[in-house]
This record gives C-alpha cells, structure tokens and sequence, in this order.
C-alpha cells in the first residue's frame, strides 16, 4: 500500500525525479501505537502550574506574598514591643539593633507595626475577594444561566452600581458608619462584587450552550449540578484571576481611606495610617517611618499585580503549547 | 443610536437618583441628627440647617425638598464655616480641581498612548519590557507614596522644584507626576495589548503590501483601532484621576474641592460631605454617559454589540 502510493507519485510530480530514490529511507512505523498519546496527559491546573512556574516575575511575587504571609503571621511577635506600646523615650529612633524599623514620634516599634500592618492589608484584600467571589458568582451565575428578562431585570441593576464611582460611595458610607475594620470590608464589598458578577455572567452566558452542557443536561442533570460540575469549573480561570487583582485593588482602597483618616484608628496600625503619620516626616528626615510602609504597600500591590497578570497567560487555554 | 442615547441617558438619571437616595438614606441614618448643637458651632447656623433641610417637616416633604435642592444644584450651608455654603465652596474649589485633574488626565493619556505604541512596536524587545515594568510600577505605587517620595527627593533633598501649593507652572509639575502616574501606566498597559492585536490584522498587512510608509500605517491605520479601549476606560480613569486629587490636593496643600472635601470630613461637616459627594458622583455619572454616547459614535461595531442586550 504504501509503496504503491510513494510510486504513484513519483510518476506525477517531476520534482521528485530528481531526488535518487537510495536517498529515501523506510522508517518503520508501528501501527499499534499510532493512536496513543506521548504527551503526558495533563489537567487544567496542572498545565496552568507549570506554566505559571515559567513565569519567573509572577513567581518573584507568589514567594513575596508568601513571605510576608509568613511575617504578617509572625512578624508581630518577633519583638518584645506591642503595636500601641507607647514608649515616650525612644521617640523617631532611627532602624537600630533594639528596633530593626527604627521608631515613630510615639516611640512605637516599625518593625511591629509593619507587619501587623500588613496583616491588616492582607486581611482586608483577601476578605474583599472573598465576599465579591461569593456574591460575584452567585449572582453573575443566576444571572448568566436564567438568561431572558431575569438576567435583564439582574444586569439593569449591576450597570447603575456599575456607574457609581465607587472610592465616593465608599467614602460616604465609612463617614456614616464610623471607621473599622468590619465597615472598610463591607464599604469596600458592597460595589465590589460587581465586576465579578459581569465576568461570571459573561462565561455562563457562553458556556451553557455549548455540547458538553447540553449533553449533561439530555442525561438528566438537575440545575444544581449543571452550575456545580460544568459551568463553574470552567470559568474558574477567569475569575481567580479577577480576585488577584480585586487584592491589591482593595489594599489600596484601605491604604487610601487610612490615609485620609477614615481608615483603622489608632493605636493599631495600618500601612495606610502610618504613611499618614509619616507625612510631616518629609520635612524632618525621618525617613524609616515612611519608606517602610510605603515600600511594603507599593511592593504587596506590585507582587498581586504581576501574579495576576501570570495567572491571566497561565490560565488561558489559548496560549497553551 | 437614538434608542440607546435615550437608553443610557435614563440609565444616568436613575444612577444620579440612587446616589441622591442613598446619600438622604444615610444623612438621616445618623444616630441622633448630624445637625444637632454639639455638631453645630453657633445659632445662625443651626438655623440656616434648619431652614435648608425642613428638619421640622415629616421625612417625605425633606427628601422631596432634598431632591428639588439637588436638581437645582444648590447644597445648602456649611456646619463649620458659618459663612459659606457648600455652594461657595464648590465655586471656590472645584476650577482648581478640575485645572488640576485635566492636566495630569492630559498628561497620562498623552505619555500613556505614547508608551503602549513604542512598546507594541517593539513587541519583547529591551524597550517593551523597560516601558511595561514603570507601568506595573505605576499601577503599584499609591499616588499619596508616589507624592510624598517626589516631595522629599525633589523638593526637599534636591530643591529643584517647590514643596507645595499651586501658584505656577512650576508648582503644577510635581502633583501631576504624582497624579498622572497611575492612569499613565493603565493607559500604556492598555494602548500596548490593543495595538499588539491590531497589528496582527489583515488590513495592517494589508496597508503595508501598498507600500504605505510605516508612520501612516501606525497612526492612521492602527492607533486609531487601538485607542477604541483606551475610549472605555476612560470613565474609570477620571473617576481615578478624581478621587486622587483628594489626597494630592491634601499632600501639596492645593486649595481645591478635594481639600475642603478631606477637611469636611476630618470635621464631620455633614452637607459639605454630601453636596460634594453628589456633586462629584453626577459630574462622573455624566462624564461616562458622554464617553460611552462619544464612543458608540466613534465605534461603528457598539451599535450591534449593544442591542445584543448587554
């Protein structure tokens, strides 16, 4: 069979009478293993993980954001100070061997106050993506698989709060509410959940037409577990990538409304309140009490950023190779 | 077009009234009244509340009241400043503001477009990585960090340029870096993948099979495509640009809204609070509803996307 068709075109393509046929080699081919596939198989995730790993800044910044995981944990008790310790004597020490950060004009510890600062950040971002993933989906999802006049009734309402400009209302509310932590959460979440609930929607309404859906459907799949085995699943990728970057997103927000004195309150400490209280530093040269926890807001931002923006390529099937 | 004018031009007015309600629902979700004596710092003003927002009528006549207030843009007296309203305020302050918020959106989008385009030209080159890194930087730094550390390198450290307020053109450069930055980086970000994806199109390769010369084909054929994102986020951009004047104007001791804003609320100086948040709230209401009018005019394609049902 083969040697017929070799043959036959030969005689048609004059090309190929130049090319001595001793040139040719017979490669044996097996015909048993034609159809088995060499490439590990891979799943999603894994596939995402190895290509994640490729990307050295992305990965630069999940060990940052490990790390300072670990320090806001416990960084705190590394020092004998507290985070309110007042100590009147040590006023604006520069970083030392009794104080790594150096002090404030209070005499507090930066080194303390950094890392429960960041425990504050890490806390606030990671809650907002949380509570803006769970209502994100529930009603992104609602929203996207009901379809017809319920998504439209649904989507009319996510576009006015869409247009509201969100730092504004978010303003407003902490002023009525009083600053805490729980008030910057809710403030920050209840326009937050928003840009999820579009992305969410946005998949559903692309996936559940699609044959893997119907085909579940025509064996008999409730509702429930259409949403919960095929359409979620599916949308994951874009939506842990949308809570990457509701993270450094939120931690500004906090940093922001501490810095405008709507924040957390003293004596606890955020990175937002002490860059505030650093502020007459500029002038004093007390640069520790500003540089620390203005680095650690800039480099917790930049790492979320550029580990969004690896987890976006790693988790895009399209750019799989 | 007309269909969806009208459609997102309702969708303005319904957006402006929830942000008017939300802000009566809170102001009377106060415990006690924002407006009682201790709050208040004499009779006169007390007064003058009182007169203004019919504290002594039933909750239906204050919104109704309230609402009319708003329409005709009047906000009514300040608690702590006996002498000016809200109004005044506004007047004094916003022309500052806005001088300051629409250089640095100038700024951004020039130097933003600028840098997305050489960067997309130079796809993975030297310049392309060099141009992305200061634009993830800039998305990363807060703009209040970014003031304060050009404060203290610049002005202190090196006396080059004056610490603060807003006097000359030499006053301006430093909180437009400091405001510019953030919005200069999403827009570069932005302009670099669009322009990336236009390139890649038939009629780029097209264009250039005719022999047109490379900077025609840039400006004319491919950043006009490529802007249409940079088109969208607009909004999003001014609303950034706007709340970021708040912390700059507070930083360089600017004498605009943002400040008489940060004061009202370190004061709690409730209708100050309200009659900006307003004020603002519609003013980028109404900016987003003329982006997305202008870009369904610029865009061709909005129209059948948007009576998709979007």
């Amino acid at each position: 069979m083969d040697q017929y068709t070799v043959e036959k075109e030969k005689q048609q393509d004059p090309r190929q009478e130049s090319i001595p046929s001793e040139w040719f080699e017979k490669v044996d081919r097996d015909q048993s293993n034609g159809e088995s596939v060499i490439r590990p198989s891979l799943s999603y995730w894994q596939d995402a993980w190895i290509r994640l790993r490729k990307n050295k800044i992305a990965m630069g910044g999940l060990i940052f954001l490990i790390l300072l995981g670990i320090m806001a944990t416990i960084g705190p008790y590394l020092t004998p100070y507290s985070v309110g310790g007042i100590t009147l004597a040590n006023q604006n020490q520069p970083p030392s061997w009794d104080h790594w950060f150096g002090t404030d004009d209070l005499g507090r510890d930066v080194f303390t106050r950094t890392w429960y600062g960041a425990r504050i950040s890490l806390f606030v971002g990671i809650m907002a993506a949380l509570i803006d993933f769970s209502i994100g989906v529930i009603y992104g999802g609602i929203s996207g698989y009901k379809g017809g006049r319920t998504d439209n009734v649904m989507m009319r309402f996510v576009e006015v709060l869409y247009g509201l400009p969100y730092l504004l209302v978010v303003i407003l509310l902490l002023v009525v509410l009083g600053p805490s932590l729980f008030t910057i959460i809710l403030a920050l979440t209840i326009t937050g959940w928003v840009g999820m609930a579009r992305i969410v929607r946005g998949q559903v309404l692309q996936l559940k037409n699609l044959e893997f859906v119907h085909a579940s459907k025509s064996f008999g799949a409730k509702t429930s577990r259409i949403i919960k085995k095929n359409l979620l699943p599916n949308t994951m990728g874009p939506i842990i990538v949308q809570m990457t970057l509701t993270v450094p997103t939120a931690i500004f927000a906090e940093a922001f409304l501490s810095f405008l004195g709507l924040g957390i309150q003293s004596p606890f400490a955020s990175w937002g309140t002490m860059a505030n209280d650093a502020l007459t530093t500029i002038l004093s040269g007390h640069w520790w009490r500003l540089f620390f926890p203005a680095f650690f807001i800039s480099a917790t931002m930049f790492a979320f950023n550029v580990l969004g923006d690896g987890l976006q390529d790693a988790l895009d099937p399209k750019l799989r190779r | 077009m007309l269909k969806y004018t009208i459609k997102r031009f309702l969708l303005m007015i319904m957006t402006i009234w929830i942000i008017a309600t939300l802000t009566f629902v809170l102001m009377n979700a106060i415990p006690g009244s924002p407006f009682n004596e201790e709050r208040t710092s004499n009779e006169a003003v007390q007064a003058n509340l009182e007169a203004h927002f019919n504290l002594d009528q039933s909750p239906l006549v204050q919104y109704a009241g309230y609402l009319k207030s708003i329409a005709t843009f009047d906000y009514g007296p300040s608690i702590k400043k006996p002498n000016d309203s809200v109004n005044d305020l506004l007047s004094r302050g916003f022309p500052i503001s806005a001088e300051l918020g629409i250089i640095s959106v100038t700024v951004a989008l020039l130097s933003g477009v600028v840098l997305g385009v050489i960067a997309a030209l130079r796809h993975n080159g030297i310049i392309d990585y060099l141009a992305m890194t200061i634009a993830v930087l800039g998305i990363s730094i807060p703009n209040f960090v970014l003031a304060t550390l050009l404060i203290q390198q610049l002005s202190v450290n090196a006396g080059v340029l004056p610490v603060a307020t807003w006097s000359s053109p030499m006053h301006m450069i430093l909180p437009t870096i400091a405001l510019a930055t953030g919005p200069m980086a999403i827009i570069a970000r932005l302009t670099r993948s669009s322009m990336l994806e236009v390139l890649t199109q038939d009629y780029i390769k097209m264009a250039r099979a005719k022999g047109l010369s490379p900077m025609t084909i840039i400006v004319k054929h491919a950043l006009k495509n490529a802007l249409m994102p940079v088109v969208t986020i607009m909004g999003t951009i001014l609303a950034g640009v706007l709340t970021g004047t708040f912390v700059i104007e507070k930083i360089f001791a600017i004498p605009g809204m943002g400040q008489y804003f940060v004061e009202s609320i370190n004061q709690r100086d409730y209708p100050v609070i309200m009659g900006t948040t307003v004020f603002y709230s519609a003013f980028l209401v109404v900016i987003l509803f003329i982006v997305d009018i202008t870009y369904g005019f610029l865009d061709p394609r909005v129209k059948i996307h948007k009576e998709e049902g979007n």
